[in-house]
């Protein structure tokens, strides 16, 4: 279980965390929605070591994370960033199976491959896309692509960063099936921030809402639509009126 | 009145050792993490083919022109005194104790510090970083190491290729346009120059090349921001090594030469 305590965050003088409590369970799959710049991603990479606190507790089973062994520590994660993050300068198979070939469990180079290949065909992708570099994908091939990096590991616990940001609906819709059935055949635990209504009813299992450096709801999924929070409302129905100022 | 005045000269100061102490902090970091494994050898390999194969012609043709032309400054200044004959050796000396590592090194630093800083500021903006972390892999040890050491290994040969090459320019403009005897040109080029003058100029380029890399690595993973934020380290990183360069080779000369 990830268990967030009072986390805080500011960036000058702009307080994006102001006391963020959240828990969640291993083996769930967790969508974190709200507007932009409201500190979504931030919150990831709190969890995940990349941007420190000001104060507040980050425990991964019971365990603080900043007093965990960081190799350890991110070893059971794996996370797909927002515009792919893949290394411009390796290709595509390199890339998947970036983290198989390093470490004290290298794997030799040719399993590590297949191992990548076979990830590049769960997301959907040929065999022959291996050998090519990310600048020579589209956009939803490359956000496929870091699908297959963050799975390639097998980690327990993986975030995906707005996964279908700037697809179109269909390949929004494989993606998303496609989260989901790795989540559910993984048995991972899964975090991710989307904007996407659609991706929040096909991946979560509970939802949350972060607004004003804080979570202003949490819940089922199969709650969302029930709920009487204004805020939730607005967001969820994309209305331009009501308590979430429409211009930030 | 008197605080506004401290304050704005004060505030200038503290940024600017606060930069000096960031940049010493980076450069302790990655010698720290020179020897430690894990090692990217890879990552080497391939920096030393960007570095030192790559920037070959640029410090070839640098050196070529500047050796002809200080053989021909040369030339006209020792006519004033009836000695003209000084010319391949002091060539040769100026080439391997000064213009070959200074020259060699701001060239380098032109084309090695921006490429890096871009490169690895662009990997800032698009999250690569974040990823390697995740990766669990360190972006120093991946990014910088590798990177700073194959510049501190790769200068020396550049600016001893340079040296050479900056010598044959001499060596071309003295026998084509000054009407020097070739053999004599390369005997009196060979009996007046020292090992140390060669050696001081190689281990002048070892550090000149330390500096090109760490000054492009430094303002990368420094880089704020967006297209502009890369574009500020880029420039940053050039102008800083450039003058780090002027800056440690007078250094240098002094602990080399003064006595």
């Amino acid at each position: 279980m990830i268990e967030l305590h009072q986390v805080h965050k500011r960036f000058g003088d702009n307080r994006v965390l102001q006391g963020v409590n959240l828990n969640i369970a291993s083996g769930s799959s967790m969508v974190i929605i709200g507007g932009s710049g409201t500190g979504k991603s931030v919150l990831l990479k709190c969890i995940l070591g990349l941007v420190r606190p000001d104060s507040g507790t980050i425990t991964l089973d019971g365990q603080d994370v900043t007093k965990a062994d960081r190799d350890a520590f991110l070893s059971r994660f794996g996370m797909l960033f927002q515009g792919g993050a893949l290394f411009d300068s390796l290709r595509v198979w390199e890339n998947v199976a970036f983290r198989l070939v390093r470490g004290p469990k290298a794997l030799p180079k040719e399993a590590a491959r297949a191992v990548a290949v076979e990830k590049l065909r769960r997301v959907g992708l040929k065999p022959a896309t291996a050998d090519l570099f990310p600048a020579e994908l589209s956009g939803g091939m490359q956000k496929r692509v870091g699908l297959a990096r963050a799975i390639a590991a097998e980690p327990e616990i993986i975030f995906f960063d707005e996964p279908t940001t700037g697809l179109d609906p269909i390949m929004s819709g494989v993606i998303n099936a496609l989260i989901r059935e790795i989540v559910v055949e993984m048995g991972a635990t899964a975090m991710t921030i989307t904007h996407d209504m659609s991706s929040v009813r096909a991946i979560a299992d509970t939802v949350a809402m972060l607004h004003g450096g804080v979570i202003r709801w949490t819940g089922p999924v199969s709650e969302l639509d029930a709920t009487d929070d204004p805020y939730v409302q607005q967001f969820i129905h994309g209305r331009a009126d009501g308590p979430i100022e429409s211009v930030r | 009145m008197i605080e506004t005045t401290l304050g704005s000269l004060g505030r200038p100061v503290l940024r600017a050792v606060a930069s000096v102490g960031r940049v010493v902090l980076f450069a302790v970091a990655v010698l720290g993490h020179i020897l430690r494994p894990p090692f990217y050898l890879r990552e080497l390999g391939a920096s030393l083919l960007q570095i030192g194969w790559y920037s070959l012609p640029v410090v070839g043709l640098t050196a070529i022109f500047t050796g002809g032309a200080l053989a021909l400054q040369i030339y006209a200044g020792g006519s004033r005194f009836n000695a003209e004959s000084v010319v391949p050796s002091i060539v040769a000396i100026g080439m391997t104790r000064e213009l070959g590592p200074v020259l060699g090194g701001l060239m380098v630093a032109a084309r090695v510090a921006s490429s890096i800083a871009a490169e690895i500021g662009t990997m800032k903006v698009t999250e690569q970083i974040d990823a390697l972390v995740t990766l669990s892999t360190n972006p120093l040890k991946y990014l910088a190491v590798p990177r700073v050491l194959a510049a501190t290994l790769a200068m020396p040969v550049l600016v001893a290729t340079g040296d050479a090459i900056g010598i044959m320019g001499g060596w071309l403009v003295g026998i084509t346009r000054l009407d020097f005897n070739s053999a004599a040109y390369l005997k009196n080029t060979v009996d007046f120059l020292e090992g140390w003058d060669i050696g001081s100029g190689l281990v002048k380029g070892a550090v000149f090349g330390f500096i090109v890399a760490l000054m492009g690595c430094y303002h990368g993973m420094s880089s704020a921001r967006g297209a502009q934020g890369v574009g500020a380290a880029t420039k940053a990183a050039v102008v800083s090594a450039s003058v780090l360069i002027l800056a440690a080779n007078y250094l240098l000369t002094e602990v080399f030469f003064s006595s």
